[in-house]
């Protein structure tokens, strides 16, 4: 295993530019291509293909009149390719139409869950990456000890358990039948932002971090383990260098770009994850309001929502691989 | 595709192939794993349930016969629901469903994820283009979402969640199946055949899959969990069954305001669910673990990266 010279990182910088740029370009590239088809296909779904998005909303038995007002309001007379101009225009320039449910604008009503579930994800996604790299290198460090035997197994378990299952069984735990410390729900009065009560964030930030930790713990230990067991490591202790300098010069930086790319993932999987587990604590956040908007065939925040979920994916997605390429010290040379 | 006139060593008939029922020997070899046989049990025990249950329910699983939420008491041993359903028969009766239809998302979403991915890496060109460029739309709903937004338009069918949770399946079977499917085009009893003039759609479905067969195995268990995550959570949401159907899912919710009064009508179905997923995870991870010869020191770093425990879902 090579660690980066100054010499080869710098033959990769020729006058195509630094293989690195290329790749971020190259894959934000094909990251906005996906999404201009993920759009289209949202709303192909949900505008367009039904036969018709009113009569969905309005059910069966609109009168003619009010179908052709909604119809208007959602401009469904128009070709489909115009509709779909108007729609994408809107998303972008912040006039994404009205609620259906209760005709205020989109946009207003998204806005403030999005803000309350960033804070959700960036919190979960921070504790957890902390718990499970830092268990991870200690059942490393202890291998086949009983702590490291527990935790894998305990792992094993979790990875297993649905969200729902695990948010209730810490209501059960901590809300309602065992001990009454923590609030069951986690309502938000309105014009309230989430971290002004982090009590009601105490639940379903343990959730997501419970369904998290064990992929990123597991890597962890493994990559760390890998590393432990290398030559170089081998070649550190036996130069008599102190313990922890080899375990946090040596060892810890190769153990890093693997697991970076898992806890890149799981940021990942917290988008979809939040739905379930904002929907059993009533938190105001998009998971929750993607969930009232199915129920209610809100079909303008579905799509909003749902583009929104799409496009932290794609470019999460691009983000995780870039950063985890950084890391990787051989991987930075150009080939 | 091998240029005709190349030289070839030409496989004698039967010995070049992959071993076909090498997937038997891995399942069988899992399940006599430790791990193997704990994953085994915990879902017998839960498909057993579920199975047996609406057979042997005491009560009917829709009939008034107690007072909402109550507590245990002689004739309804697990008290009452919401509306005073017996919770016992309810849980007898709600499980079978939701493994019915996990286990038809999960067939779904392997053939047509191995459909897709052969056809990507054999056919190459526009063909891997276009399937690999419709597996990264896919992969950009997270599943849940996915179903939800199917949902949204076509109204919460059954049907349509299967399809839903199979199709959100697909992409991830697709790339495993792709990357197996590269190397195993490039050995030489598919050269042979490509030579004797068989039809592509002919070799992929008589030479390709057969050798695959094995990672399909693994792929089929990962996803089975998941199936049932997605299925059950659908169901917790109110996108599954609707009421006053029995359904494992739909109970939890139903009956967690009622938790201060009768526990017993959400643990014990939460319980059921999580023994069923340990169960199918510890299992198929058993399985995975045989059939890429990870040991047990090796841990699961190389082999298994990408493929076992990248993230949920």
């Amino acid at each position: 295993m090579v660690t980066v010279d100054a010499r080869a990182t710098g033959a990769g910088r020729g006058r195509r530019g630094h293989p690195i740029g290329r790749l971020v370009v190259s894959r934000l590239g094909g990251g906005v291509i996906t999404l201009i088809i993920v759009s289209i296909v949202v709303f192909a779904a949900t505008q367009i293909l039904p036969g018709n998005a009113a009569y969905a909303v309005l059910g069966h038995n609109a009168t003619p009149a009010r179908l052709h007002a909604l119809e208007l309001q959602l401009g469904l007379n128009r070709s489909a390719a115009a509709q779909y101009a108007a729609w994408i225009g809107g998303l972008l320039t912040g006039k994404a139409g009205n609620s259906l449910a209760n005709g205020q604008p989109v946009w207003a009503l998204v806005a403030p869950r999005l803000v309350n579930s960033a804070v959700l994800v960036a919190l979960s996604g921070l504790a957890g990456a902390l718990i499970g790299v830092l268990l991870g290198a200690i059942a490393a460090l202890r291998k086949d000890s009983l702590f490291d035997y527990v935790l894998s197994v305990v792992s094993l378990a979790v990875t297993a358990l649905p969200e729902f299952v695990v948010a209730i069984s810490l209501v059960i735990l901590f809300a309602t039948v065992v001990f009454q410390v923590l609030p069951a729900v986690s309502v938000l009065p309105p014009g309230t932002w989430a971290w002004q009560q982090p009590e009601l964030l105490v639940l379903p930030i343990a959730t997501l971090v419970i369904v998290v930790v064990p992929y990123i713990f597991r890597m962890m230990r493994a990559a760390m383990i890998e590393a432990l067991e290398s030559e170089y490591v081998e070649m550190a202790r036996l130069k008599g260098l102190p313990a922890w300098r080899v375990l946090l010069v040596h060892a810890l930086p190769n153990a890093v770009p693997p697991t970076v790319q898992v806890i890149g993932l799981n940021l990942l999987y917290l988008a979809g994850g939040i739905v379930v587990v904002e929907y059993v604590f009533d938190f105001p956040g998009i998971g929750q309001g993607l969930v009232n908007a199915v129920s209610n065939r809100d079909i303008p925040v579905i799509q909003l929502i749902v583009v929104i979920l799409a496009a932290f994916y794609v470019f999460m997605n691009i983000l995780t691989d870039v950063v985890a390429l950084l890391a990787t010290p051989r991987r930075r040379i150009a080939r | 595709m091998a240029v005709p006139g190349t030289p070839i060593d030409a496989p004698p008939p039967g010995i070049a192939r992959l071993r076909r029922h090498e997937w038997l020997s891995v399942l069988s070899r899992a399940v006599r794993t430790r791990r193997g046989t704990v994953g085994l049990s915990l879902m017998a025990l839960v498909v057993a349930i579920a199975v047996v249950g609406p057979f042997i329910a005491p009560n009917s699983p829709t009939e008034f016969v107690t007072a909402p939420f109550s507590g245990p008491a002689p004739g309804t041993p697990l008290g009452g629901d919401a509306l005073g359903r017996d919770v016992l028969s309810r849980v007898l009766a709600g499980g079978w469903l939701i493994l019915l239809m996990a286990a038809a998302a999960t067939l779904f979403g392997v053939g047509a994820g191995a459909a897709a991915g052969i056809s990507a890496a054999y056919l190459r060109g526009w063909a891997d283009a276009l399937i690999m460029r419709s597996v990264d739309v896919v992969l950009a709903f997270p599943s849940l979402v996915f179903a939800l937004l199917l949902v949204s338009i076509i109204g919460p069918k059954l049907w349509l969640i299967v399809l839903a949770v199979g199709f959100s399946h697909a992409p991830q079977v697709a790339r495993v199946l792709r990357s197996s499917t590269l190397d195993i085009s490039e050995r030489d009893f598919v050269k042979a055949v490509e030579l004797q003039g068989v039809k592509p759609r002919l070799i992929m479905a008589r030479e390709i899959l057969p050798s695959l067969i094995t990672p399909l195995t693994v792929e089929a268990g990962l996803r089975l969990t998941y199936s049932i995550i997605i299925v059950a959570g659908l169901s917790f949401l109110g996108f599954g069954q609707p009421p006053p159907a029995p359904n494992w899912g739909l109970m939890i919710n139903e009956n967690r305001i009622g938790l201060q009064l009768n526990p017993w009508g959400v643990v014990v179905p939460a319980a059921l669910i999580a023994v069923l997923t340990i169960g199918t995870n510890t299992f198929s991870d058993a399985v995975a673990r045989v059939a890429l010869g990870v040991g047990r020191q090796a841990e699961e770093i190389t082999p298994l990266e990408g493929h076992v425990l990248v993230a949920p879902r």
